[in-house]
């Protein structure tokens, strides 16, 4: 993807964020910056500090140190309306975090209506539409519980969808899914990336890292080691550790599943 | 005079006496769910000092007779009412108070471990849509919290019912005391009681029923074991 230098399109800017958990410092300085319709894949070994870095973006975790902006908006400026702030950042986790009580198409309009304050008959036609996008047209009136782990997650994607975000974070997303049905998130993911969607992928699926990314990130020990396109990391001749991580991730994982 | 027509000379005035069990049953369990919500929401969602205090409230209730505290509330209370210029309350509003007040304890302690039992990445997505927190609370967490309490909250409703005979304590006429009365009065200790036990147990397998309908008609598709699962 060409990049654009203008600094107005920045979506996020992430500057030296720390965060203690105890006496552990989680992380240890951690800067990036998204542009307008990049993807950037987070790599690194478990407990790293990748979900936090996540969470600190959109303060879930309140960062100890360290600012992140939104556009021109600093979002860890106290006054700074953190609800409304959140609400242009999708969040997709790991487990899908569904709302069990409600069906498929009202897990995605709820944000709609009491977020957006969208009339419900409008939150539920854009419901609809951002269900059938990521291929659930048939499953819009089951619940959580009647859907396999493939369908939980798009379902969580169109309800992140749903709000038209600036950017979407997302954490490890196929983490928890059967090795048969990664594919079929993996497919909705990519055409996300191609279609422009900002986004930051905490994921170990290198397919899908060297088929969209236009950076991967790896983090080890509450700092980023390591940043750059695809094939400078694959081939990178300084970078000891990144090369070994990405080895070994490559075995466990394989290639196969992002096409 | 046999027994059948005995209970049916007694009938009206029982029923009289069963409307206001029932009154004093749906008033405290109502009035508790109220101040029993309010409890559990401030002891999960409120830090030490509130949540400790709800705390001291649910133990203290828990803790001591239902008939101590409706004697405290009936007959302790009012020289202070008197002293800040309120009339006492009447028996029908002590009894009343006292069910709602003891219940609140039980049902805060149901609540809570409901709410606690909804996987806490429900609130973390809540959160990041940009809902506040009192959003998710009412949008996400109640909603499942209270389908999860409804079998416990069954058994209160049935248990306030039948602790609603501390009416006696008061000198209110509810269904026990009035055959207190009637068995007194005819020397029929056993026919006055047994067909107030029968009112008694007819109420609680309609409410059984009623709720068990309720439960039905709420349970998450998916979620529950199936119905025919061994
Ligand atoms: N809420 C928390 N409280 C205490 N420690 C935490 C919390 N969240 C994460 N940690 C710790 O922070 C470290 C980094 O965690 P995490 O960001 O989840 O790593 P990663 O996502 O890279 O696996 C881990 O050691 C973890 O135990
Ligand atoms: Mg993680």
């Amino acid at each position: 993807m060409p990049m654009d230098t203008s600094a107005s399109d920045v979506i996020l800017r992430v500057e030296d964020l720390h965060k203690r958990y105890g006496k552990d410092e989680v992380l240890k300085g951690v800067s990036l910056e998204l542009r307008r319709g990049q993807t950037k894949v987070i790599i690194g070994p478990s407990g790293t500090g990748k979900s936090t870095l996540l969470r600190c973006i959109n303060q879930l975790s309140v960062p100890d140190k360290g600012r992140v902006w939104l556009e021109d908006v600093e979002i860890t400026q106290p006054r700074t309306n953190i609800n409304q702030a959140r609400a242009q950042i999708g969040f997709v986790f790991q487990d899908f975090n569904l709302f069990a009580h409600l069906t498929a198409l009202d897990n995605v309009a709820l944000g709609l209506v009491k977020v957006r304050k969208m009339p419900k008959r409008d939150a539920l036609v854009r419901a609809n539409e951002e269900l059938a996008r990521v291929g659930l047209a048939e499953k819009v009136g089951s619940y959580p519980a009647e859907l396999s782990g493939g369908q939980k997650q798009r379902v969580s994607i169109a309800r992140a969808l749903a709000m038209d975000p600036k950017l979407i974070l997302f954490d490890e997303p196929t983490s928890a899914l059967d090795p048969e049905l990664i594919g079929e998130v993996l497919e909705v993911m990519i055409q996300l990336a191609r279609g422009g969607m900002t986004m930051i992928v905490v994921s170990h699926e290198m397919g899908f890292a060297r088929a969209v990314a236009d950076r991967i990130i790896f983090m080890e020990g509450g700092v980023i080691l390591e940043e750059g396109t695809p094939a400078e990391l694959f081939t990178c001749p300084r970078c000891e550790r990144t090369g070994q991580f990405l080895r070994k991730i490559t075995e466990l994982y394989g290639e196969t599943n992002g096409r | 005079m046999n027994y059948f027509e005995f209970v049916g000379m007694i009938l009206p005035r029982l029923l009289r006496a069963t409307v206001v069990t029932l009154e004093l049953t749906a008033i405290g369990v109502g009035s508790g769910f109220v101040l029993g919500l309010f409890l559990a929401l401030t002891r999960v969602y409120t830090h030490r000092v509130l949540s400790g205090i709800a705390n001291v409230y649910i133990q203290f209730f828990r803790a001591t007779p239902l008939v101590v505290q409706t004697l405290i509330i009936y007959f302790g209370l009012p020289p202070y009412f008197r002293a800040i210029g309120l009339r006492p309350m009447s028996p029908f509003v002590a009894a009343c108070v006292a069910l709602g007040l003891n219940s609140a304890a039980y049902q805060a302690e149901y609540l809570r471990g409901a709410i606690q039992a909804i996987p806490s990445g429900q609130m973390l997505a809540a959160r990041s849509m940009g809902m506040t927190k009192a959003q998710a609370v009412r949008s996400v967490i109640l909603p499942q919290a209270l389908r999860i309490v409804l079998p416990s909250w069954s058994n209160e409703l049935i248990y306030t019912l039948l602790y609603s005979s501390v009416a006696y304590f008061v000198t209110l006429e509810d269904l026990t005391f009035a055959s207190m009365k009637i068995a007194a009065k005819y020397f029929r200790a056993f026919d006055a009681y047994s067909a107030a036990a029968i009112l008694y147990l007819v109420i609680v397998i309609l409410l059984s029923r009623l709720l068990a309908y309720v439960e039905a008609r709420l349970r998450i598709p998916g979620l529950s074991v199936d119905d025919r699962a061994r």
